[in-house]
């Protein structure tokens, strides 16, 4: 009690400790790799945060490259730094996202909307056509799905969730799944 | 003794090209700005209140505006007011500000993409045409505040957005029913008579576009062009191609929402203005 969660329309994302987001590298400095989170300032990724990565085994990232991870420290005085492994050493799902597919970005409501348990949206979508994806707290999605029409047609349905309502979005699942 | 003004942008939302579209905010809110009127008499100096004398605009002596253009493929295309997407893959950008005397105040190249003389040179006639009518816009867009605030009418920030929400609207759908399109339209066709004016010859604008006679107006927008564009390409008998034209319009009607699902539902009121400036002896080129 006494506690409350205002929930607001933001596309501008602030790093919080513990989010995963997905960030894209802009740089190789040494031992560091510096990724660009939306925020403010870069955020900083040791070589060494990723599953089974030692100073001989260094994992394969480019300039670029997408990556999914969480934040170890992100506050207002310093540098944000991410992992790709948690607490317990193992990767969990983070790490450097596959080839192909395509980023895009949308409003941090609907993340959270998305990231929901039992949320509609996903469900219906994975009735239309197979397709992974990512979601980041920092507003950013990445889909991959078998062919780029497809793909691109997952991306603009998601997009159009943010404004359409249920009913819209059943009416436009409908016409797809009928094709 | 001298003024000093600061201005501040802040950037609430964007869909690429923000340099644009942050040169006509800074432009037109110190257009707006009233400052504080002063008389000076020898050494005195005196600054009167809002309430003893109303405050004086600044003196601008002119509106320089940005005009960006995006290249693509060393140069081969061009597209003026990039959106997002179209900033993340291009391969340079060309920023002119110019003032509506066709003054050129500022230019930009950056990405490295070499461009040829002529390029920038209609970059930068482009870049006239779109400042003229932008100056127009922010004039009555200025004049009209100015009117509003005499009369006493409701002004500022929270009037100039649209009354609607922006995180939910509602579309109403259009039911079709298209159960017996292939016969309605056989039907139309075997009844109707042949037109009374018989269009031998399509008018042909430019490579891609013909017209047939005058249509009806046009109530879609521009996904209704494309597809009387490609009926209106069909050569032939010009009885059968109009009325293939009709049968397209029944058709468009659940084709549309076919079309429509590849495109985000957006309610866009700002399209970007379509520039094409036509050189003679150059091919027209894609502008934006």
């Amino acid at each position: 009690g006494g506690a409350y969660w205002v929930d607001s329309q933001q596309k501008r994302y602030v790093p919080v400790k513990g989010d995963h987001v997905i960030g894209i590298v802009t740089a190789k400095a040494g031992d560091v790799f510096k990724l660009d989170v939306g925020g403010s300032e870069q955020a900083s990724l040791s070589y060494l945060a990723f599953e089974g990565a030692t100073k001989r085994n260094r994992p394969n990232v480019q300039v670029g490259d997408l990556i999914y991870g969480q934040f170890l420290v992100a506050n207002k005085d310093m540098e944000p730094e991410m992992v790709c492994i948690d607490s317990s050493g193992r990767s969990s799902g983070m790490g450097i996202i596959g080839q192909d597919g395509f980023l895009f970005k949308v409003s941090l409501g609907l993340i959270r909307k998305l990231l929901a348990p039992k949320c509609e949206i996903i469900q219906e979508l994975s009735q239309l056509y197979p397709f992974e994806l990512v979601l980041g707290m920092n507003g950013r999605i990445w889909v991959k799905a078998k062919t780029v029409q497809q793909t691109l047609i997952i991306v603009n349905i998601l997009e159009a969730c943010e404004y359409m309502t249920a009913e819209q979005r059943k009416q436009a699942f409908a016409k797809l799944s009928g094709n | 003794q001298v003024w000093q003004i600061r201005l501040d942008l802040h950037l609430l939302n964007h869909d690429g090209n923000i340099i644009d579209a942050a040169s006509i905010a800074g432009i037109v809110a110190l257009c707006h700005f009233r400052r504080p009127d002063v008389s000076v008499q020898g050494e005195e100096v005196t600054v009167y209140t809002p309430e003893e004398r109303d405050p004086v605009p600044l003196s601008i002596h002119h509106m320089p505006i940005c005009v960006s253009f995006a290249f693509f493929q060393q140069g081969t295309y061009l597209l003026v007011d990039p959106s997002e997407r179209e900033e993340c893959v291009m391969d340079g950008l060309l920023v002119i500000a110019m003032n509506k005397h066709r003054e050129i105040c500022t230019i930009q190249s950056s990405g490295g993409i070499m461009l040829v003389k002529d390029q920038v040179l209609r970059c930068s006639k482009i870049t006239a045409v779109k400042v003229a009518e932008i100056t127009e816009l922010i004039q009555k867009a200025l004049e009209n505040d100015q009117k509003v605030r005499k009369e006493g009418g409701k002004f500022g920030f929270a009037e100039s957005i649209p009354n609607q929400k922006i995180t939910a609207f509602k579309m109403e759908s259009a039911a079709v029913d298209t159960n017996n399109v292939e016969e309605q339209a056989e039907e139309i066709i075997t009844k109707a008579e042949p037109p009374s004016e018989v269009f031998a010859k399509p008018i042909l604008h430019t490579p891609g576009t013909a017209q047939i006679g005058e249509g009806i107006e046009n109530s879609w927008g521009d996904l209704e062009e494309s597809e009387r564009e490609e009926a209106a390409e069909e050569e032939g008998e010009s009885e059968a191609t109009a009325f293939e034209c009709q049968k397209m319009e029944t058709e468009d009607t659940s084709t549309m929402r076919e079309t429509k699902k590849d495109e985000p539902i957006v309610l866009s009121d700002s399209e970007e203005e379509e520039v094409v400036i036509l050189e003679p002896q150059e091919l027209p080129k894609k502008t934006r």
